[in-house]
């Protein structure tokens, strides 16, 4: 019976359908539309934001078995980095110009990405490649590295907290009677969803992204059939630490104001995101960044005292439930 | 002439030696087995020539090319291709993607595809499913139809007739027939029949060394010389 009941769910999109169940429970628990309408697309673009830190860390453990815990310094990077873009172009950013305030965004994403890629690459020949297969000295030097990072960035930023600018345009919300949602909410959706129809496209469409799929089941079976999985890694990486590096910067524009500390705070809830979702795959990171941001909006406006504690939570209730996440990728 | 020489190997896993001092040779254009009993190293032989374990010592030549200390992938694009014992499916892909990344430059070569799917019907019937719902036979098939979906010069492959029914052995038996006419094949197999249908030499392997080397016909005529080495009688 359950086995049937299962089988079915499955067919009808199975665990995809989480985050509506969990978006129409809290409807329930809230009762007031306009809240729940708030709460929800708060939730939804703090997880595309999440999304986009995390689904490199899930490709690279997927495809090369790294465990890499410094993974979220290119997040603290990224952040900084766009912030001081967006500061140095902050007559820009509050023009009344929509054309300079959106030029002055993406120079500082595409700084902070181009970092990031840069960054990712370095860090795989000198940081990563010397510990690849021995998971207890990629954890130590990969936290080492993230503490180096850490005092790199309290060196150039300082410890205070840094205040980040926004464009006007993506200042305020869009009201619709009583349901407000901030426009810069809307704006992390949509560049989520680009870059997640992008890297989908990207693995489903292309030669490489079949390597890359195959390589996530199995690397030695891949290098049977002639190709270099260490040489693809290394784009893999960088890409992925880019894509970190994105998220950083749009989180920055989200928090407003970030504090070196940034780095190790995400850390954590970037593999709560990748063990919920399952390693290795893009969907599965999607669907755990989502649930972990819907459930940290609704948790905190239902029961404040337990907002901190409602991805850990997620977390068991889920590895309870499937040991491997939600949507791991197939070994 | 040989197309493969094997000399002296030793092929250690962490601290312990798996293969001691192997050597054969594998004669061009012929199928050779390898025989032996579980774990006596079959599979670390192939996988020692196919480079995913580097030898520790010995001489390992492809066609007078030394294969030892070379990365699996130049290996495999000197044209020697693998079926491991799992079959190495890629169970997310659809079966067109399994065939597509065996191919060179990313497309197929359409009359080589027709033969493929002349002598495994079951490629083409399941060729936008995924491999993963596959049966045992049918992955085995694609396994080997992955392996020959380029022209190859060596073929290496470890227990093709792992669990398949008698009557799927029966066609894979005809299949390596027909790829032995244009491959040189290395062959572990433990079904003594399947070996001594395909195979004209073989080479016993047992804890690790060569026990015996020679023609398959001779192996086949001597029960006492199976019994000994495999515990068994054709």
């Amino acid at each position: 019976m359950m086995q049937q009941l299962s089988t079915k769910i499955g067919k009808l999109g199975g665990v995809y359908w989480l985050p509506v169940v969990v978006a129409l429970i809290a409807f329930v628990l809230i009762k007031v539309p306009s809240t729940w309408a708030t709460l929800t697309v708060a939730g939804l673009a703090m997880g595309m934001m999440i999304f986009l830190m995390a689904s490199g860390l899930s490709l690279v453990f997927g495809l090369m078995d790294v465990l890499n815990f410094g993974h979220s310094a290119f997040v603290s990077f990224g952040a900084f980095i766009a912030a001081s873009v967006l500061v140095g172009l902050s007559s820009w950013l509050s023009s009344d110009n929509t054309l300079l305030n959106m030029v002055a965004l993406l120079l500082a994403i595409s700084a902070a990405v181009m970092f990031g890629a840069l960054a990712g690459w370095f860090f795989e020949r000198v940081i990563v490649r010397p510990v690849y297969g021995d998971h207890l000295r990629q954890i130590l030097i990969t936290m080492g590295a993230l503490i180096v990072a850490e005092q790199i960035v309290l060196v150039i930023w300082g410890g205070s907290p840094m205040s980040v600018p926004r464009p006007r345009m993506l200042e305020g919300a869009l009201i619709w009677g009583d349901f407000s949602v901030e426009k810069y909410r809307i704006f992390a959706v949509i560049l989520g969803v680009l870059a997640y129809v992008g890297l989908y496209l990207v693995l489903n469409l292309t030669r490489v992204g079949l390597l890359i799929r195959a390589g996530v089941e199995s690397r030695d079976m891949v290098e049977t059939l002639g190709f270099r999985i260490d040489r693809l890694f290394i784009s893999v990486f960088a890409v992925g630490s880019a894509l970190a590096a994105m998220g950083g910067a749009m989180w920055a524009g989200y928090q407003t104001l970030i504090s070196p500390a940034l780095g190790q705070e995400m850390m954590i809830i970037v593999f709560i995101v990748v063990i919920i979702g399952g390693l290795g795959s893009i969907q599965g990171t999607l669907l755990g960044a989502l649930m972990v941001g819907l459930m940290g909006n609704y948790v905190a406006f239902l029961a404040p005292k337990l907002a901190l504690a409602s991805s850990m939570i997620l977390m068991v209730i889920i590895l309870l439930w499937r040991p491997n996440g939600l949507k791991p990728a197939l070994k | 002439m040989t197309c493969l020489s094997i000399e002296g190997v030793q092929t250690n896993i962490g601290r312990y030696s798996v293969l001691h001092d192997v050597s054969f040779d594998v004669p061009e254009g012929e199928v050779f087995v390898l025989l032996g009993r579980n774990g006596a190293g079959k599979t670390t032989t192939l996988r020692s020539i196919m480079g995913l374990w580097s030898p520790h010592e010995g001489s390992i030549r492809f066609r007078n090319t030394q294969l030892r200390g070379l990365h699996c992938s130049d290996i495999a694009r000197m044209g020697i291709a693998y079926v491991p014992e799992d079959m190495g499916i890629f169970s997310s892909l659809t079966v067109a993607e399994n065939m597509l990344l065996a191919t060179r430059g990313g497309h197929f070569d359409k009359p080589r595809l027709r033969r493929i799917y002349e002598l495994f019907p079951a490629i083409e019937e399941f060729w936008h499913s995924s491999a993963g719902v596959l049966s045992g036979g049918q992955k085995q098939m694609l396994a080997v139809a992955r392996a020959i979906v380029e022209p190859r010069e060596m073929l290496l492959i470890d227990e093709p007739t792992k669990g398949l029914s008698p009557a799927i052995v029966d066609a894979m038996a005809e299949v390596f027939k027909e790829i032995a006419k244009s491959t040189t094949i290395l062959l572990v197999e433990q079904n003594f029949e399947f070996a001594l249908e395909l195979g004209q030499q073989l080479a016993v392997l047992e804890d690790g060394r060569i026990a015996h080397h020679g023609s398959m016909e001779v192996f086949a005529a001597d029960s006492d010389l199976q019994n000994c080495l495999l515990s068994l009688a054709v």
